[in-house]
């Protein structure tokens, strides 16, 4: 089988972080992408935050379903495992594997057509649970594997690479993962790393499902001038909201955020839970807290109505509850309980058998 | 009028209750099972309800044996018909000489009585209007009355039939009194206006069943749940479908009582109802991914939503366990009916080549066992295990020896831990074999950055790594069907349970069809008819049972549907028995009737008369 070697995405600088590692430690597998596709950008971006949160790779699983953009968890973190579940359904298996092991950060990378329209009804369900996950969508508008057909999350009105027009209601997944649950709710694009890298930091740190839709051109198949998901069309129509700075990102630990006054004034902060917080530039003409719903879905109606796209940290959630809160699930993990204290013991089932006699 | 019916004798005979369903009937003719139970007889209890919440024909069938057959037996020697509706048809269905009794509040006119059968009017409904002032309570007063009257017509234990019902209002203890002169009630009625039956229920019995080898009157599906609680399992992803709810709800009950920290209330164990099958499936495979001991519960059309999930299962090598309580039909068929139809789908679910093992339990206790087991199966082998019961084994309480264990250590199967993997020298090879027995070995997430691996169901070499190479390809799946090899070596034999010497042909029958199968042959030895029973309990099958087919003339599969799919399982893993398999379907979707299952064996042996 033919393939062409890709150059390594993880970045040659030898930097190491807490651990001891290099971004190197972070990378994995050498691409099997197209040149240019935005999910590779994804990739590096997902590579650069965990290298800088110091996550241990082997405390993260790599969650994906079917599709080129499911595929990139072989291209990042070789240390952790990952679960490449059947198409559409990785919701499903996160949740079991949340529920057995609450420990885990579960990173999760989706494709518009993986989430929204073979696996919406799993998705949907996921964010009603509150799965403390990260779920990124690489959203190029189109099925990218099979070979540019629209999916769900295609604008209506806009053109494939034949000049076909999709006529149907586009889902916004932004809106969608606001009103059913998501704490955190972001878009991002890959061409833009300053934004992106920040998002996935505090998405993977942010306790409860954090939904970030990266906007992730295919340049095969949908990067023509009349599709709304091509690199023009984003760069052109962009409008950020709340979105960092560069090292905006505050682990608890650091005290103070060292910036001169009047540049900390336009910033806002967003907390985390673990005391940790996000700290975000205020653009004048979008500004509201990010926990303020209502002026959050303001704020997506404005863009709609001038035809930009929101990008930035969308709403974030004050106080969140996740699917361990709301079971009441024991702090240890599950698959982490000892079996002698999961079984009952020989006693126990005399006991049972007499009631039933 | 002196009617007789020589096939209802003390201690054997039939009854069956005709009622409409969503009145409260159900419990109360538990209670007559269960008194008849704890007075030391053997007994089956079968409940045959419609898919419909209220106001349908339900009937409640219990068979008194004193040779300890539990099956149907055939035709009913006392109907308790109870629904105004059906009551014509349900006389008809009346052994000659049977007793119906029925609600005389609406007298059936004489006309239209059957004449050889013994009819005994009670006046029901006006009974509980003159002794009830509420109306809202009349309707499950008027089952308690019945009872009564049951109580002294069939000479059961009064005093343990009181204790019996305050034990079914323990916890609603202000309807005890009201329930407790209801019977009371039908005691004294019976007592003034019907003689004693010539069959009822002698004291001779083995007496209270208390101590600790006494047998237990439970369900299969509580059983089930219960395997899965001393399995330690603590994930479970469902989706309610008849019948396979109930068992979730007594795990559900289970886990609220033993796997609940009393002090903070913390839970170990998460129940997640799903979306649907497809979702719950996935659930299954990613908690057991992740190392807990995960399973569902199903039905037919859940076990069809699941397939794709099931061929990655097989594929990836992740456990699972599937409860699969089989109903009637294809698509949504009769939901509320018997039978054992999804064999073949279970035994190869999903596209491309694949195969799963199937566990035949029979017998709550076997029930508790398999379930137990089939958690140390699917690590051991990793890959997705069946537990096939059905409606009639999961939701009708059967007499079983009590539920025990030689030990309750779980087998984890081939798993590195941390230890391992700092040791480990090279890469980590997910999909190898270095066993031989084509089991490779897996590790969790989170315990080391050596063991990590891409679980995937494209294409995959010895390390997880994607590959379209065919040699590789093949060199996998090799394994895999190496690795059912060694399993159909390991899981639970066939039993014979039945042989004679002067018997050439076998009955082959798995799970609740095997319950009739004895009383059959006893009925066709007494016609000089001779028959072996062999009961196989797993797929993919052991040798044993080519081998023991090879030494009949005649191997008869009882099939509970329609297109003989276990004999058709045994043609296609063991040809060389295709020209001694006979397949024997019983598939009207109730439980087998011995009776029904001798005239079935006569005319497929002809030459044996
Ligand atoms: C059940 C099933 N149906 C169809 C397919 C074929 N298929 C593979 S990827 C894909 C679409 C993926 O689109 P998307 O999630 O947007 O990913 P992208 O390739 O665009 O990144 C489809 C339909 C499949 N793998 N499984
Ligand atoms: S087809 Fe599109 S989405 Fe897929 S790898 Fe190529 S550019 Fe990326
Ligand atoms: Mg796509």
């Amino acid at each position: 089988m033919l393939s062409i070697e890709k150059p390594k995405i993880a970045s040659v600088l030898q930097r190491k972080n807490e651990l001891g590692l290099s971004p190197e430690d972070y990378g994995g597998a050498p691409s099997t992408l197209c040149g240019g596709c935005g999910h590779d950008s994804v990739t590096a971006a997902i590579i650069s935050a965990c290298f800088e949160l110091s996550i241990p790779p082997e405390n993260v699983a790599k969650m994906s379903g079917i599709g080129c953009s499911s595929k990139t968890p072989a291209y990042f973190l070789r240390g952790a495992h990952a679960f490449n579940a059947v198409h559409g359904r990785m919701p499903s298996v996160t949740t079991g594997a949340c529920a057995a092991n609450r420990d885990m950060y579960y990173l999760a990378v989706s494709g518009d057509g993986d989430t929204a329209s073979i696996g919406l009804g799993q998705f949907i369900h996921a964010l009603r649970r509150r799965l403390n996950m990260l779920y990124l969508i690489e959203n190029n508008g189109i099925y990218g594997l099979t070979k540019g057909q629209f999916s769900a999350l295609a604008d209506a009105g806009s053109r494939n690479k034949q000049g076909g027009m999709n006529p149907f209601t586009g889902i916004d997944p932004v809106r969608l993962a606001m009103t059913l649950g998501a704490s955190f709710v972001a878009r991002g694009f890959s061409g833009d790393k300053e934004q992106l890298i920040p998002l996935i930091k505090a998405g993977l740190l942010h306790k409860g499902f954090a939904l970030i839709d990266v906007l992730s051109p295919c340049v095969s198949f949908n990067n023509h001038a009349d599709s709304s998901r091509s690199y023009d069309y984003i760069r052109k129509h962009e409008r950020e909201v709340n979105s960092q700075v560069s090292e905006d990102f505050v682990p608890s630990r650091e005290e103070i955020f060292l910036l001169p006054e009047e540049q900390k004034k336009a910033l806002r902060t967003a907390c985390l839970h673990d005391g940790s917080s996000v700290r975000m530039r205020a653009y004048p003409e979008s500004c509201y807290e990010p926990d303020d719903k209502q002026a959050a879905f303001r704020f997506l109606d404005d863009c709609q109505k001038e035809g930009s796209i929101p990008t930035g940290l969308i709403y974030k959630e004050a106080e969140t509850e996740d699917f361990h809160d709301m079971c009441g699930t024991s702090q240890t993990a599950l698959r982490d309980l000892p079996m002698d204290g999961l079984i009952p013991s020989p006693e126990t089932l005399r006991h049972i058998n007499q009631q039933f006699r | 009028m002196d009617l007789e019916n020589p096939r209802a004798e003390p201690d054997n005979f039939v009854i069956r209750f005709a009622n409409v369903n969503g009145s409260g009937s159900a419990s109360s003719n538990a209670l007559i099972a269960r008194c008849i139970f704890r007075m030391g007889h053997t007994i089956g209890a079968k409940n045959m309800f419609p898919s419909n919440i209220q106001g349908f024909p339900t009937w409640y069938e219990i068979r008194v044996s004193s040779q300890g057959y539990t099956a149907r037996r055939g035709g009913v020697d006392l109907m308790v018909a109870m629904n105004g509706q059906t009551i014509l048809k349900d006389a008809e269905d009346l052994e000659k000489g049977g007793v119906l009794i029925y609600d005389s509040t609406r007298p059936i006119a004489e006309r239209l009585r059957r004449q050889d059968v013994l009819w005994l009017d009670l006046p029901l409904t006006e009974l509980a209007r003159r002794h009830f002032p509420d109306s809202r309570q009349r309707t499950l007063l008027q089952n308690m009355i019945c009872t009564g009257v049951l109580c002294r017509l069939l000479r059961l234990d009064e005093t343990l039939l009181r204790e019996l019902i305050s034990g079914q209002y323990r916890s609603k203890s202000a309807l005890l009194p009201v329930n407790i002169k209801a019977f009371e009630l039908g005691c004294r009625y019976a007592a003034e206006h019907f003689k004693c039956l010539p069959f009822y229920v002698t004291s001779s019995g083995s007496g209270e069943r208390l101590g600790e080898d006494a047998p237990l009157l439970m369900n299969g599906n509580t059983a089930m749940a219960l395997g899965a609680l001393f399995a330690g399992a603590t994930v479970c992803g469902w989706y309610p479908i008849t019948p396979s709810t109930s068992l979730i709800d007594a795990f559900s009950d289970f886990c609220q009582r033993y796997r609940t920290d009393h002090d903070s209330g913390e839970k170990k164990y998460a129940i997640i109802q799903a979306e649907d099958e497809i979702a719950a499936i996935g659930m299954v495979l990613g908690a057991s991914w992740m190392g807990a001991r995960a399973f569902t519960a199903t039905s037919g059309p859940g076990i069809s939503l699941m397939c794709e999930f099931l061929g990655y299962g097989y594929y990836a090598e992740i456990p699972a366990v599937i409860f699969n309580i089989q109903r009637c039909g294809p698509s949504t068929g009769m939901p509320t009916r018997n039978q054992q139809a999804d064999l073949l789908i279970c035994a190869y679910a999903s596209h491309g080549d694949s195969k799963h093992i199937m566990i035949f339990p029979a017998g709550p206790d076997e029930c508790f066992e398999f379930a137990r087991k089939a958690f140390d199966w699917a690590e051991r082998y990793q890959t997705p295990v069946f537990v096939m019961s059905d409606l009639d084994a999961g939701m009708n309480d059967a007499i079983s020896p009590p539920l025990k264990a030689a030990s309750f250590a779980p087998d984890r199967g081939k798993v590195l831990g941390m230890q391992e993997l700092e040791q480990l020298q090279g890469p980590f090879l997910r999909y190898a074999d270095p066993d031989g027995d084509g089991i490779p070995y897996r590790t969790l997430p989170g315990v080391h950055q050596k063991g990590s691996y891409f679980t995937r169901g494209s294409g995959h070499d010895r390390a997880g790594r994607y590959t379209e190479d065919g040699a590789l390809y093949q060199e996998n799946m090799r394994r895999i069907a190496a690795k059912f090899k060694t399993a159909a070596r390991e899981l639970p034999e066939p039993l014979f349970p039945l042989s004679h010497e002067s018997a050439s042909s076998v009955i082959i029958s798995y799970g609740s069809g095997s319950e009739a199968v004895k009383e059959a042959i006893d009925l066709l030895k007494a016609d000089g008819i001779y028959l072996n029973h062999m009961r196989i309990r797993a797929f993919p099958f052991s040798a044993r049972v080519r081998d023991f087919c090879l030494t009949q003339d005649r191997c008869l599969v009882l099939d509970l549907n329609r297109d003989g799919q276990m004999a058709c399982l045994l043609r296609n893993e063991f040809p060389e028995l295709a020209p001694l398999l006979i397949p024997l379907c019983l598939w009207d979707g109730l439980p087998v009737q011995a009776e029904q299952l001798v005239r079935d064996i006569r005319t497929l042996m002809p030459g044996a008369l």
